[in-house]
């Protein structure tokens, strides 16, 4: 038990640390229809939080307000950047690409929307650092093996299309294109989705020692328990547009207070 | 010689007049799309049309027009818009480059040296050199107003990965003046050097497109690469069968079915001058 107390990341925070982003009152909605409503929290440096909640809760409109794909009714998310705190929901156009080029990425449900499909492997992966001024290919096409190696492909195929890839090669592709730029905080929407159970199990660890080894902060969107307990530290329940329930991922799931987190917890399945 | 039944080169005042602002403002930020309204014009899109309404813009009664296709003044696409602005504008229209004062080019640059009374107009097919990899118009748009190539490079590394070397051999993509990439029309690379620092006036138009972009005299522009895999322009490595001088783009031309073929300048009007300044005898009698 000290062992898995440890690797948990202190509740609070030790002083003097800063939040890497902090969400305030955000709001989405689309006409007279509620996407999110009034959402705060923290992320701290390595920490993985979870979003769960069902279908329409709002975990989605959530995520792309935050990277940028939406633009939110109202609210803040002030990032902790390089330079300087800054206010992603209303920062220039410019700087937030470039954000989420260089300190955020973020990963698709369907690795077909996060992939260039059209070209191998190893432009997807370099394809980041391109963008941020490399111009020397064969140091591009060094770091890429090297992640694609990291994420257990085989180099070898550096040079084939993702269209030849497995599901899950194609998720692993995906990540590697994401963290080669060495990013602060990623954001996961579905991580897992669509793959079965064993190619997810791989995948989970895989992401486990990622975040460990690079020490990396993380939103994870799933709808799956399972995903959220192996993954979050800190878990966050959604439910129609609105968060019911926050805290330790365990303290969540094992003993939850909301009445719909209760219902969430009792209808996942068990074998 | 004019039609009077034609307004002065085809396209009425009001057309040229709302051309001639694109124009001024793709001189004023060099590599930028300018969007315009295109014309229908008398021909089919893929013959210029682009080319020919950016030209009929900038005529007076008193240009020298030249039109090479592929090089060649005497191919289908060159005689027949030769033919358009005879009859269309009557101006004087020649095959000699130094006396020409417009020249419209379909994928080649002239091999003599442009001067800064003349204005090299280019037919364009596809003028986005994003299009390659994003497909979506509202997202190359982006990418060049925030200065994002990155997905250009994307390609050259695909190239290079694909076939060890930048493959790209026509239509290469440049930065003009230090800011916007453009795809310089399907001139081939080995063109590319000239299109930097040239004394004429350079003016792209792309009629299917919509977009008119130009680069104005003495102006840098510098061929995409990477720092292991310089920008090569490529050649044959052959002289001209005809005229044999070694520096210039040459075609290759089969002359039998038992693999026989020969080299020739593409630019034809070039190629004459050599052989007529070397020897009077000298000429195709003599190269057979």
């Amino acid at each position: 038990m000290t062992a898995l107390a440890a690797e948990l990341p202190a509740e609070a925070p030790s002083p003097g640390a800063e939040a890497l982003l902090t969400v305030e009152g955000l709001t989405k909605s689309y006409g007279s229809q509620i996407g999110c409503r009034d959402v705060c929290f923290d992320i701290w440096p390595g920490e993985v939080m979870g979003i769960v909640g069902e279908s329409g809760s709002g975990k989605t409109t959530l995520l792309r307000c935050l990277s940028g794909h939406l633009s939110a009714d109202s609210g803040t998310a002030v990032f902790d950047g390089e330079d300087g705190p800054v206010d992603v929901l209303s920062m220039p156009e410019p700087a937030r690409r470039r954000l989420m080029r260089t300190e955020w990425a973020l990963v698709h449900q369907n690795p077909r929307d996060g992939l260039r499909l059209g070209v191998s492997a190893g432009a997807n992966v370099g394809e980041r650092l391109m963008a941020v001024g490399w111009r020397h290919y064969g140091r591009i096409r060094e770091t890429a093996g090297s992640w694609l190696d990291r994420v257990e492909i085989d180099p070898e195929r550096i040079d084939d299309r993702p269209t030849t890839f497995s599901g899950g090669m194609q998720q692993r592709l995906q990540i590697a294109r994401n963290l080669v730029s060495a990013p602060r905080l990623v954001f996961m929407d579905e991580p897992t989705g669509g793959l079965d159970v064993s190619v997810q199990a791989r995948l989970l660890d895989l992401m486990r020692s990622l975040v460990r080894d690079l020490g990396l902060s993380v939103v994870v969107v799933t709808h799956d328990l399972a995903v959220a307990r192996l993954l979050a530290d800190r878990l966050m329940v959604m439910r129609r547009g609105e968060v019911v329930e926050s805290g330790l991922t365990d303290q969540v799931l094992d003993d939850p207070q909301h009445n719909y987190t209760q219902l969430l917890v009792s209808a996942a399945l068990r074998l | 010689m004019t039609d009077a039944a034609y307004n002065f080169a085809y396209l009425d005042e009001r057309t040229k007049k709302m051309i001639r602002r694109a124009l001024l403002k793709a001189v004023a930020i060099p590599g930028y799309q300018v969007p315009f309204a295109s014309r229908e014009m008398p021909m089919p899109y893929g013959w210029g049309t682009g080319g020919v309404q950016v030209t009929a813009a900038c005529l007076t009664p008193e240009d020298t027009l030249k039109v090479i296709d592929q090089g060649a003044d005497d191919t289908t696409n060159a005689v027949s818009i030769r033919g358009f602005f005879e009859k269309t504008a009557g101006v004087a229209t020649t095959t000699t480059t130094a006396e020409a004062t417009i020249i419209q080019t379909r994928h080649r640059i002239p091999e003599e040296p442009m001067t800064e009374d003349q204005i090299l107009v280019y037919q364009v097919p596809i003028p986005e050199p994003l299009r390659y990899l994003e497909p979506r118009e509202t997202e190359t748009r982006r990418a060049h107003a925030l200065e994002e190539y990155g997905i250009m490079k994307v390609k050259l590394y695909e190239d290079i990965a694909r076939h060890g070397h930048v493959k790209t051999a026509f239509a290469y993509p440049v930065l003009v003046a230090g800011r916007y990439v453009m795809d310089p029309s399907p001139i081939p690379k080995f063109d590319n050097p000239r299109l930097s620092g040239s004394p004429a006036l350079q003016l792209f138009g792309a009629g299917r497109e919509q977009r008119i972009y130009a680069v104005p005299p003495h102006t840098t522009v510098v061929s995409l690469d990477f720092d292991d895999h310089p920008f090569n322009r490529g050649g044959t490595g052959e002289c001209c069968a005809l005229c044999g001088v070694a520096d210039t783009y040459l075609d290759e031309v089969i002359t039998d079915d038992v693999g026989g073929r020969m080299f020739v300048c593409s630019d034809t009007d070039f190629c004459e001058q050599q052989r007529d300044a070397a020897a009077p005898t000298a000429g195709w009698e003599a190269a057979s």
